[in-house]
């Protein structure tokens, strides 16, 4: 049946491809709109200093993006690839934000990057910046589809299982589209990326600034990151994504999980600062507890009782047991469409459906069942909490420390003084990869913390698997794991290079407004 | 809510197949020049100063055209996910292989003249021209294997895609011809761009190659067309499909027939249009390169890409991916589509976007027009 070898290596090879596609994402997100305050302060200002700082930035925006570019094809076809059964039974319902990720942001962002680099010369100053806006608008409508996309694999919302095409289909667009999860995330997720471009932009002035080159655009771009990334940790935190979950069964799952919270507590419940969770015995072998916390976290509120693993676990087992009527229901319409009966049970039963499919990992013919398959995968439901314990404060960390660091940033930047202070210069320098600690961790927690599920409630990731052989994900693994190491050895050494070699301080500045029409028609506007 | 959609299920079926050939000819036509460039890089740029040229024809517009890719993939997905899911996973390792060659062209674009060093501009050259040559292949080779038919099937309680072929077996004589049309098609395309917006020796190397290549494609396809018509087995569905059902496959009976990819031919005769575009369409492109009516010569070889892409599509349909496996499930434009709902509010962003994509291409390709030469290249900041 199922190779589950293969389901491995394919859940590993998408977890580091998408892991690795996401070093570049943030930064393109966070990139383009610092690029696009840059180089409107020089459009309204007139000073020079501001569109070589545009262009300093836009070079290793440019490094960064290729090998976004390059690592993002992967994603779309890994679906198909890897996937297949997935592809197919939510295609008609996942398909479609990933296509208008495409018509949408996509073409803006890729159709105006080439613009936005080879336009200097050919466009005015405001035809230009207008490009440059386009791009940040397209690379952002990217991420908003995606996490449509995303959310969607954690709440899915709008669509219904019907078993004449054997799938899920779009019932309300609007639905998938207004994901509460979906817009909680996007919200989360960009401005995290305006971290990290924030994070970026100061590290790499900071190691000017010590070495006292390019002082001007060092100073001057270190007070535009510093008070975009204030902005921008304080909304990671404030508008994160906790918000959304408590909406679903494994989103509180999901969450009992993190914060390896093995019972129900009485409202509110207590937080886990730290604690060495024992998945075999459902339980913290140790932990140091800060009472009412974690319940006003989860719940917003001091009454509304947090539900624990165990109990979520028995939960599941009564969703698995309708499960199994709706897979019978199922199958006996596929012998008869005309039954009406059972199109009935499943109209009822359908969204349950998915909690059988859990079962089938441990007993394929689901005509024998027995209890002790049901509640093996009942414990199935649990995700492996130790792991996403950790990562979820790791990312807390890293996003608190970020808080401070930016907000200490931005009060030496309002008072001019941000190269007064070595420490901070070089605190600032190797605290460059923090906002990729917190980003990869939180991703971790989001899609780690969703199995056994692929769409959570709908379909266990095992099941939605190619019937790929083990020599095939062994040969596409060994391509990627050398091709992205080679790839960012090589990106990484481009972009140091450009950074040694600094800003052009003899770019030419621009021509005058060139005759042609459109442009000038745009201009004027 | 189906009842405020005003099409229904088959016309937009139909619909969605018209939109998959616009896409797929809409990647071949745009990013297909990029491709075509490149593979010729080696060919018609000897020194460093050429190369740079050659690729700063396609530097500010080859992340667009790319994107016409990731739509037409994303399209497939949402109007077509078994088409998406059974192609993408049966074709695994080829899809590896094209993959490989997408992940470093846009890598070689970029940093290529971002160092110095003969060896360092060298391997980018050669990445770049390898990029281009497999990319084409491997799409052309999976068009054959649509036309030879796929072994893939179901399994039929769970609709679970199901391959059992292996990789080397997608490379049959037949795929390797469609491979090396769609090589030579697109290296022709490349070659018009080049011809018409660079000059001098580039340029005159670029009519060259284009000729060949515009000749050697109008062979291969009309090669590919008699092996087709002699000795391909070809799909029909009996009886009457249903085409307003549920999407599913296995709801069909099939029969094979050799040279039966004719049949809609000799049904429409109308739709010889497409093949005659592409024979003609790319003697023709010889012709006026030999004149140097660049401008119409590109017209025209977009027009005979489209032509070559049509005439796939119209021998297939209704069959998307016939399977050699067992023909009932072959999928179809009747049973292998995503729900009305989907289909239609798909067709409204594509017919919102689509429109608004053109015209600001179209824009960014009037801001960029002109010759490409040394003094552009050194006079534009970020080039190549």
């Amino acid at each position: 049946m199922i190779d589950l070898d293969v389901v491995n290596l394919s859940r590993f090879q998408f977890a580091a491809t998408a892991m690795y596609h996401f070093i570049f994402v943030p930064l393109t997100l966070g990139l383009s709109f610092i690029l696009a305050i840059m180089e409107s302060v020089y459009v309204m200002t007139g000073r020079d200093i501001w569109r070589r700082m545009t262009m300093f930035w836009g070079t290793l925006f440019g490094i960064n993006f290729a090998l976004g570019v390059a690592t993002g094809v992967v994603m779309e076809f890994q679906f198909g690839m890897n996937w297949s059964y997935y592809s197919h039974y939510v295609g008609d319902v996942f398909g479609a934000p990933l296509a208008l990720e495409g018509l949408m942001a996509f073409f803006l962002e890729a159709t105006f990057v080439g613009l936005f680099f080879f336009g200097w010369n050919r466009l005015s100053k405001v035809g230009h910046l207008i490009v440059t806006w386009l791009v940040a608008f397209g690379t952002n409508f990217s991420a908003l589809w995606i996490l449509i996309a995303n959310g969607w694999m954690q709440n899915p919302v709008g669509a219904v299982f019907n078993p004449d095409t054997m799938r899920m289909e779009m019932t309300d667009f609007a639905a998938v589209v207004l994901n509460p999860v979906a817009q909680a995330k996007f919200v989360h997720t960009v401005s995290a990326g305006y971290v990290a471009g924030a994070m970026f932009v100061m590290s790499i002035s900071a190691w000017y600034l010590l070495r006292r080159r390019h002082v001007d655009l060092a100073k001057r771009s270190m007070a535009v990151a510093a008070s975009f990334g204030l902005a921008s940790a304080l909304s990671v935190v404030v508008l994160g994504d906790e918000s959304g979950y408590l909406t679903t069964e494994h989103q509180k799952m999901k969450i009992a999980a993190m914060e390896a919270m093995w019972h129900t507590e009485p409202a509110p419940a207590s937080f886990n600062l730290f604690a060495i969770p024992n998945q075999a015995e459902r339980k913290n072998d140790f932990a140091i507890e800060i009472p009412y916390v974690m319940g006003i976290i989860g719940t917003r509120s001091l009454t509304t009782p947090l539900l624990g693993i165990d109990d979520l676990v028995k939960r599941a087992e009564v969703r698995i047991r309708e499960g199994l009527v709706a897979y019978e229901a199922m199958q006996r319409i596929r012998a008869n469409p005309q039954d009406t009966q059972a199109r009935m049970t499943l109209d009822k039963t359908w969204p349950d459906l998915g909690y059988a499919l859990l079962v089938k990992r441990h007993q394929p013919d689901l005509s024998k069942v027995t209890d002790a398959d049901i509640q093996q995968a009942a414990v199935d439901t649990i995700p492996n909490v130790a792991p996403l314990f950790w990562a979820f404060r790791i990312m807390v960390a890293a996003g608190l420390y970020l808080i401070l660091f930016f907000a200490v940033a931005f009060w030496l930047a309002s008072r001019g003084r941000l190269d007064s202070r070595p420490a901070l210069l070089k605190i600032a320098l190797w605290s460059l990869p923090l906002p990729w600690v917190a980003i990869e961790s939180g991703w971790f927690v989001a899609e780690y913390g969703r199995q056994p599920w692929v769409i959570e409630g709908v379909l266990p990731t095992y099941y939605a698997a190619s019937g790929l052989t083990l020599a095939d994900l062994a040969i596409s693994l060994a391509i990627f794991l050398v091709l992205y190491t080679v790839l960012l050895i090589i990106g990484v050494k481009v972009m140091l290079h450009a950074i040694k070699a600094g800003p052009k301080s003899d770019a030419p500045a621009p021509r005058p407004a060139p005759a042609d029409p459109v442009a000038a028609a745009v201009d004027a506007y | 809510m189906d009842s405020l959609i005003p099409f229904d299920y088959a016309t937009l079926r139909v619909i969605w197949w018209v939109l998959l050939g616009l896409l797929l000819i809409g990647f071949a036509v745009m990013d297909g020049f990029d491709l075509g460039i490149a593979a010729l890089l080696p060919v018609v740029a000897r020194t460093d100063a050429e190369r740079r040229i050659v690729i700063n024809v396609v530097g500010p517009v080859w992340e667009g055209n790319q994107v016409w890719l990731i739509t037409a993939g994303g399209a497939i997905f949402a109007a077509w996910p078994l088409l998406y899911a059974a192609s993408f996973s049966g074709f695994y390792l080829a899809m590896m292989l094209a993959l490989v060659a997408l992940i470093v062209r846009p890598v070689g674009f970029k940093y290529r003249s971002k160092m110095e060093g003969t060896r360092w501009r060298g391997t980018w050259d050669g990445v770049l021209c390898a990029s281009g040559v497999v990319i084409s292949l491997v799409f052309g080779v999976a068009m054959g294997n649509l036309i030879v038919g796929v072994p893939f099937g179901f399994d039929t309680n769970m609709l679970r895609p199901e391959y059992h072929g292996h990789f080397y077996q997608l490379f049959s004589p037949f795929a390797l011809l469609a491979g090396l049309l769609s090589v030579a098609m697109l290296v022709m395309h490349g070659a018009v761009v080049l011809a018409w917006r660079t000059d001098a020796a580039v340029a005159e190397r670029a009519r060259q190659a284009g000729r060949i290549a515009a000749v050697l494609a109008a062979l291969l396809f009309v090669a590919g067309g008699f092996w087709v018509a002699g000795g391909i087995d070809g799909h029909i569905i009996t009886g009457a499909a249903n085409a307003m059902a549920p999407s599913d496959p296995l709801a069909k009976a099939v029969t094979v027939q050799p040279g039966g990819w004719m049949a809609n031919f000799a049904k429409w005769p109308l739709a010889w249009a497409a093949p005659a575009l592409g024979v003609a369409g790319a003697l023709l492109v010889a012709l006026l390169l030999t004149v140097r009516a660049h401008w119409l010569a590109f017209i025209v070889s977009a027009l005979a890409v489209a032509g070559v892409i049509l005439t796939v599509g119209v021998a297939l349909f209704p069959f998307l991916m016939p399977s050699s496996t067992d023909p009932r499930f072959g999928l179809t434009v009747w049973d292998a589509s995503s729900s009305r709902l989907t289909l239609w509010i798909m067709l409204l962003a594509v017919a919102f976007f689509l429109p608004i994509i053109t015209l600001y291409t179209a824009w960014v390709y009037r801001v960029m027009r002109g010759k490409v030469t040394h003094e552009s290249v050194d006079g534009t900041p970020n080039s190549y």
